[in-house]
């Protein structure tokens, strides 16, 4: 059912509810398959949510409905020299999927990029949200304001909730200046070690570097610094001498570098499982190696200075196990693995508990969240 | 202030409960003398004041976790507490509660400059946590006014915001991790030196939940590298509408300052008294700093200075020097000093669309004539936080009554306008009563219905947040 209004979909859902029936909440369907495999009789379409209902420059405030697509929004930003700060990943490529992703679902999955190291995920770009609970109800939380710590932050929970506790119908981010320009540093022939350490070295540097990663079959490093023309070159080059007793570095200028690590596009055309790890960056090359200490196709590629790492593995290797005591996670992207489990017991229960008070009768998503 | 009537089974078996908190704590770390207790009878809020039943200071998880399994069993209210600088009456004791105050554990446990984050025990104050990492060029970016004294277990608390967070984001933006304990008793771990989470996002709904939701033990805190220079330039106008419209223009042109002050003519008439930090005759000020290398700097200022002179400006002061800079800042940072020393003043914390700052301000200064008494406004302009400040005379009867309903109205008008009732001080019990202005009853339930989760006998905390009416059903057992 693709539905237009938050009254429409408040009604459906409500309805839904008093029938028992379980429903997939779907904005351009392009990360389906991030979530676990969900019990559903029917699908509830937010595509028809489509509006961009204000943006002001001048205050950095986007707000839109949910189903509003990705691209629209930042073409819109773009025109005003604005863009959302997280870089959100376009997941089409990696899982293969089609469609059009939508701003609904960059918020439900909790979906970032490269720039996540310095500018935050979208979790912290977000703002406000209206949603309709699992019993038809309208509810908002957050405004349009930066800074706003009215009542708990309801916001923040329903980012990465993958519509469990509600289907999103508005969105609302802050937003910031697009860079004049960009540039890259690269090293290569780093060990995957060493490149952790170049990347650290990066980011603990005063550079306010926006992007540090690695692909490891490649042996490149790539540090990125953004903002007006002559800082950045002031700064790529204070970084080349930061990072050259490390490996030879050189500037360049090349976006397509930095879509393809937030899109994972190395990994596109392989026939793989891939995994995403989020652990402490000085972690990352020990959980790698315990990778493809089992399997001698695994590939990892870094993204925010080591401390994300995705994996492409033989479908049937344990990743989880990889982790053995370092804290954080793993969550398999593509592959017949479960796709995320709770961290541990207690927070399990606190999750469950919480879905059970914004959907009684689990009609939302059921099961996508293991 | 309505405040719930106490739980008198809960009075009638203080001697009990004291001896279990005695059994499980050492002897100077509860406190329950009347005149002892007395030192927790406010926060920075000090029009209300209530002692509270018995206080502990614990120097563990593990006390805490203790204490809060008693208190669980014995139905006793808990109102945590940091350092008491709350502007909201978050950490108000009710009569019949124990203060749980944390700030005797104050420790750094584990410092790691490569992966940028630092964990403290949540006692440790703001500005000591940038004070354990300083010797390596690095800090904590949430910088609170009062972040010499506040702890980072009320900043989590309060989610709590500072002059840079135009450039470095509020709390949130900067916790990585807590350990927190449940009012059970049960220790849970949430997040840690890793980014985001796998499942839902309950780091983010605990940070800014006023202590209602659990005790937040230890913190994991991300740390940046200072920037290699900061500079002010500071702006005097003709007119608010003209500062407002001037600090629009600076964030549209793409320059992205780590912080934008505004002072109104009313709060620079008081700061020039009192730090006499040479600031111009204009009705409105403006300090705008920005970051980087020297050339950097001078960049970034260039462009601001362009703007601002499309604005007339009646003074235009570029810092050249550390001193220069300190005295630019030197008033703004005195302002609340300044105001205290002419007046009571209440300090409002409402946030509005930035591009509504003129006509706000505008309708204050109405109000301001409608009630009978001043108003100075000193806030961070960037991100449209405002800190109106009403002053009033606590002896004069009716004054603060006056003030309250002056400051009411001025909440409104920023829900009114887009924005909220509070940026970064909290609800607490100071706009727990006006919550409905900005929120239905149904979006009420659905935070409330958090707190069933996380405490389903709603003794942490419990009068605070939300109108009492709006949760009463829950509080009364
Ligand atoms: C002069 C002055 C200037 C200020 N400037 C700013 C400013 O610029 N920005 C800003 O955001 N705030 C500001 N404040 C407000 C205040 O300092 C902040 O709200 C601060 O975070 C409170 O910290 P605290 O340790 O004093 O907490 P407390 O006042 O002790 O408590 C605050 C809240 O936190 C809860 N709490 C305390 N400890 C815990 C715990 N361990 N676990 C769970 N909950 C807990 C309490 O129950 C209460 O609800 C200012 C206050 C003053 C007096």
């Amino acid at each position: 059912m693709i539905l237009s209004t938050e009254k429409g979909v408040a009604q459906y859902v409500s309805d839904a509810n008093a029938n028992g029936r379980k429903l997939r909440i779907q904005g351009g369907g392009t990360r389906q398959a991030l979530g676990n495999p969900c019990q559903s009789n029917a699908v509830l379409s937010t595509a028809g949510l489509n509006n961009i209902s204000l943006y002001e420059p001048s205050a950095l405030t986007i707000v839109a409905a949910s189903g509003t697509p990705l691209a629209d929004i930042e073409k819109e930003l773009l025109a005003e020299g604005q863009r959302l700060p997280f870089e959100p990943m376009d997941h089409r490529g990696l899982l293969g999927s089609t469609g059009t992703p939508t701003i609904g679902g960059v918020v439900a999955c909790n979906i970032s990029g490269p720039a996540r190291i310095q500018a935050g995920a979208c979790r912290d770009s977000l703002i406000g949200i209206r949603m309709v609970d699992g019993t038809g109800a309208v509810i908002k939380n957050g405004g349009r304001v930066m800074k706003n710590v009215t009542g708990y932050d309801l916001v923040k929970l329903m980012a990465g909730s993958f519509g469990t506790l509600g289907v999103l119908t508005e969105v609302a981010f802050k937003v910031l200046p697009a860079p004049e320009t960009s540039a890259t540093v690269l090293v290569e022939g780093l060990s995957d070690e060493q490149a952790i350490a170049a990347m650290s070295a990066g980011l603990t540097a005063p550079y306010g570097v926006s992007g540090a990663a690695h692909i490891s079959k490649d042996r490149t490093t790539l540090i990125r610094v953004e903002g007006f023309e002559k800082s950045v070159a002031y700064r790529v080059s204070q970084l080349q001498s930061v990072l050259a007793p490390l490996g030879e570095a050189s500037i360049v200028s090349n976006d397509n570098l930095w879509k393809s690590v937030r899109d994972v596009e190395p990994f596109h055309a392989l026939d793989t499982a891939v995994w995403r790890i989020s652990v402490p960056p000085s972690d990352g090359a020990k959980v790698a190696k315990t990778l493809e200490a089992s399997n001698d196709t695994v590939q990892i590629i870094y993204d925010w200075g080591g401390g994300l790492i995705w994996a492409s593995t033989p479908d049937d290797l344990d990743v989880r196990a990889a982790l053995n005591g370092i804290s954080g996670y793993a969550e398999c992207v593509r592959g017949t693995h479960i796709k995320r489990l709770p961290q541990n017991a207690a927070i399990a229960r606190i999750e469950k508990g919480l879905r059970a008070k914004f959907d009684p009768n689990g009609i939302l998503n059921a099961g996508i969240m293991g | 202030m309505e405040m719930p009537k106490p739980n008198k089974q809960v009075l009638m078996r203080k001697a009990h409960i004291l001896r279990r908190l005695q059994d499980v704590l050492p002897e100077n770390a509860v406190i329950f003398e009347e005149q002892e207790v007395r030192a927790y009878e406010c926060d920075a809020l000090t029009a209300y004041r209530c002692p509270p039943m018995i206080a502990v200071l614990p120097s563990s998880t593990e006390e805490v976790s203790a204490v809060l399994k008693i208190c669980h069993e014995e139905d006793v209210p808990v109102v945590p507490r940091g350092s008491g600088t709350s502007l909201a009456g978050g950490a108000l004791p009710t009569s019949d509660c124990v203060i749980l105050g944390v700030a005797r554990m104050n420790a750094v446990l584990e410092t790691n400059y490569d992966d940028r984050y630092i964990r403290v025990q949540s006692g440790r104050t703001n500005l000591s946590v940038t004070g354990a990492v300083e010797q390596n060029d690095f800090f904590y970016a949430p910088d609170p006014s009062s972040q010499l004294a506040c702890a980072i277990a009320g900043n989590v608390a309060m989610n709590s915001g500072g002059a840079h967070c135009l450039k470095y984001g509020v709390t949130t933006n900067n916790l990585l991790g807590v350990k927190i304990v449940m009012m059970d008793g049960e220790v849970v771990e949430i997040g840690g030196a890793y980014l985001d989470s796998t499942g839902l996002d309950l780091l983010g709904v605990i940070c800014g939940s006023e202590g209602q939701l659990g005790v937040v033990t230890e913190a994991t805190l991300r740390i940046l590298r200072k920037p290699e220079g900061a500079r002010p330039v500071l702006m005097g106008f003709d007119s608010n509408e003209v500062a407002g419209a001037c600090v629009s223009d600076i964030i549209k042109a793409g320059v992205l300052p780590v912080a934008i002050e505004f002072m109104d003519r009313p709060c620079v008439e008081a700061v020039e008294d009192f730090a006499k930090a040479g600031y111009p005759e204009a009705e409105a000020v403006l300090i705008v700093e920005v970051e980087g290398s020297d050339a950097e700097i001078d960049d970034q200022l260039e462009k601001i200075k362009k703007i601002a002179l499309k604005h007339k400006p009646v003074e235009l002061r570029e810092s050249k020097s550390e001193e220069e800079s300190a005295a630019i800042w030197a008033g703004r940072k005195a302002a609340f000093g300044a105001m205290g020393r002419i007046n009571d003043y209440m300090c409002l914390d409402g946030t509005i669309p930035v591009n509504e700052l003129p006509k706000v301000l505008h309708r204050i200064g109405e109000m301001s004539e409608k009630y009978g008494l001043k108003v100075a406004n000193v806030f961070h302009a960037g991100d449209g936080n405002m800190h109106p400040l009403i002053l009033f005379d606590a002896n004069k009867p009716g004054d603060l009554e006056l003030c309250e309903e002056f400051g009411a109205e001025v909440l409104r008008l920023c829900v009114e306008v887009g924005g909220c009732l509070t940026g970064e001080h909290g609800v607490g019990v100071e706009k727990r009563d006006l919550m409905l202005t900005q929120y239905s009853e149904i979006d009420l339930e659905a935070q409330m219905k958090v707190k069933d989760v996380f405490d389903p006998k709603w003794l942490l905390n419990a009068a605070k947040v939300f109108p009492l009416a709006s949760s009463d059903d829950r509080r009364l057992i």
